[in-house]
């Protein structure tokens, strides 16, 4: 019984991490079509930010700098690069391969700077663990399901009730029309890129707290999860990247605690099962848990 | 209403030549003018270049790897050829767009704030007062706030678009055939509200190919043929030409011989013009 509350707790926080990167993930795909596949890459930057400032500046300023850094080069990659390309039918197509192409650049040169170290981010919970009635659970953990918890809502109300919001999922809609209501398609669209970026840094944090030893240069691998999380949620769907991101993490919470009863599958078993359950999950509901008809067009 | 000069809000289109990916030639050498407080109409068959020029004005050409190519557009002093659709909407010209396009799965109520976010940040009050004037003049909106914009009527969805676009206080409303596909009652209640907002201050540049309902709205009418302007004059007596009446009124055979006083900008049209 404690084991199961345990593997559920551990399961949430993966998660609500997943769900930070997933968003990001998925409102940049609904604002641009495009996927963005550095954005493995710049969740590792922010966490990097962090972790070599976080001496000088303390973790709250460096996790401050790390963030809005990494906003401003997303929202710059859209605007100076992806925008700038011919917006034509295949252009979404065009700019997710760039992307690709920034993630390799990005992520070579931050791993020459990382090399092997681990890089502790200097974050205040430390390898703390709380008793909550049946259950110990590691401070970094709570802390990652309160911080995504409360970052989400955030995001949600936003999306729901700001002018960028609105601008956004009109866009989205119908761009066209769109514009003819003034709507400032590339600022709207920019800023969009700017808070993944934001949420993708913040991840980095979570990722490289205890129980995790620090920020590797693997760490943005982490977006191989978080992609699996997207499509299943539906790719275009806030709403279902975060329901995705709780369905990936408390897999592979349960995948770990009974790894050993499921040897006879293979070791690694925790890094596929995302994508098991994304293709189960697809065979049922080729649109995703919360993917409209058409959701996806590009 | 405006304190500006008659000039300060006219729209004045200039000989237009717009083309499509620089090959496709829609519009030639296009001009008209929509004086303040006049409602004038655009005709023309489908393919005749009514939505190009709507879209030069609204400066939503670029989504369609359009360009204007010759001419200038100009409202009062704002040059809007060449420009983005924020530069229309914030001098006051808004266009509803062919097909209504609401944005199907967001609430009436959202689609009324969208009208207008091109207007940046304004005042609870303001957008206040443009609910309550689009709520009086279609109330059937006012029962709807939080429902799906997608699943109202095609009607209601008309007027959707049309209060959406006067959430954003135009100066100047660009329809595009917001007769298309309706019932003739309702096509009767959108000339009714036309007529309304005209009154209220704002001018109208409609476009259509309904020209009896458009007609009998208008102060002057053009009719646009594969992209020139062939007749201009007003409204009344173009009704009374026998192009117009036999193309665009449906009058199989128009007997009458006056072709009215409207100028026909090119040759007369013969009976060889007869042919659609
Ligand atoms: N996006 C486009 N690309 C190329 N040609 C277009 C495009 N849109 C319209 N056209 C062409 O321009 C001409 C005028 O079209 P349009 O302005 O839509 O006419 P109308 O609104 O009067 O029906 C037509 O010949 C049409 O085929
Ligand atoms: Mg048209």
């Amino acid at each position: 019984m404690t084991g199961l509350l345990d593997t559920l707790l551990a399961g949430l926080a993966l998660g609500a991490v997943y769900a930070l990167v997933a968003l990001g993930f998925v409102i940049i795909f609904k604002a641009s079509h495009v996927m963005n596949f550095a954005h493995g890459s710049l969740l590792l930057l922010g966490g990097y930010l962090t972790a070599v400032l976080h001496d000088d500046l303390g973790f709250a300023g460096a996790l401050a700098v790390g963030v809005l850094a990494t906003a401003a080069l997303a929202g710059v990659i859209d605007r100076v690069l992806l925008q700038r390309l011919p917006q034509d039918p295949k252009a979404a197509h065009v700019a997710t391969i760039v992307t690709i192409g920034i993630d390799i650049l990005l992520v070579t040169d931050l791993a020459r700077r990382i090399g092997g170290d681990l890089l502790s981010l200097g974050d205040p919970w430390g390898d703390e663990v709380r008793t909550l009635g049946p259950v110990t659970v590691a401070d970094s953990r709570l802390a990652a399901i309160a911080v995504s918890a409360l970052v989400i809502g955030v995001v949600f109300a936003l999306f729901r009730y700001s002018r960028w919001g609105l601008s956004l999922r009109c866009a989205a809609e119908d761009t066209e029309a769109a514009a003819l209501q003034g709507i400032r398609l590339g600022r709207t669209r920019m800023l969009a890129w700017c808070l993944a970026g934001a949420l993708a840094a913040l991840a980095a944090v979570f990722l490289a707290a205890f129980p995790a030893t620090g920020l590797e240069r693997t760490t943005g691998q982490i977006a191989l999860k978080a992609f699996p999380a997207a499509i299943l949620g539906g790719l275009a769907s806030p709403v279902g990247a975060l329901a995705g991101s709780l369905v990936i993490g408390l897999t592979e919470a349960f995948v770990i605690t009974y790894q050993s009863d499921l040897h006879v599958l293979g070791d690694g078993l925790s890094d596929v099962a995302p994508y098991v359950v994304m293709v189960l999950v697809l065979l049922v509901r080729p649109n995703g848990l919360f993917g409209a008809k058409g959701a996806a067009r590009v | 209403m405006p304190r500006a000069s008659d000039e300060a809000s006219t729209l004045r289109v200039e000989n237009l030549d717009v083309t499509y990916g620089r090959a496709v030639s829609a519009l030639r050498s296009v001009s008209l003018d929509v004086p303040p407080g006049s409602v004038v109409t655009l005709l023309g068959a489908n393919g005749a270049g009514k939505t190009t020029l709507l879209r030069a004005v609204s400066g939503t050409l670029r989504l369609h790897r359009g360009a204007v190519t010759a001419g200038a557009i100009r409202y009062g002093e704002t040059v809007l050829d060449g420009q983005d659709p924020v530069a229309a909407v914030r001098a006051g010209v808004v266009q509803v767009p062919e097909g209504r396009r609401v944005f199907a799965a967001l609430t009436v109520d959202e689609n009324l704030r969208s009208g207008g976010l091109g207007l940046g940040r304004r005042t609870p009050e303001r957008i206040k007062e443009g609910r309550e004037r689009v709520f009086t003049l279609f109330p059937r909106l006012a029962e709807r706030t939080r429902q799906q914009a997608g699943l109202l009527s095609g009607g209601e969805q008309q007027m959707l678009a049309i209060g959406r676009a006067l959430m954003a206080a135009p100066k100047l409303l660009l329809l595009d055939e917001p007769s298309l596909g309706l019932a003739p009652q309702m096509v009767e209640r959108i000339a009714e509200v036309v007529r309304e907002i005209n009154a209220q201050g704002t001018s109208v540049l409609l476009v259509e190919q309904n020209a009896g309902m458009a007609l009998a709205l208008a102060d002057h009418a053009h009719v646009l043929e594969v992209g020139e302007v062939r007749l201009s004059g007003p409204a009344a007596e173009l009704a009374r030409t026998d192009a117009v009446r036999r193309l665009y009124l449906g009058e199989a055979d128009a007997t009458e011989g006056a072709t009215g006083h409207a100028t026909d900008e090119t040759a007369p049209g013969g009976p060889e013009r007869g042919a659609a």
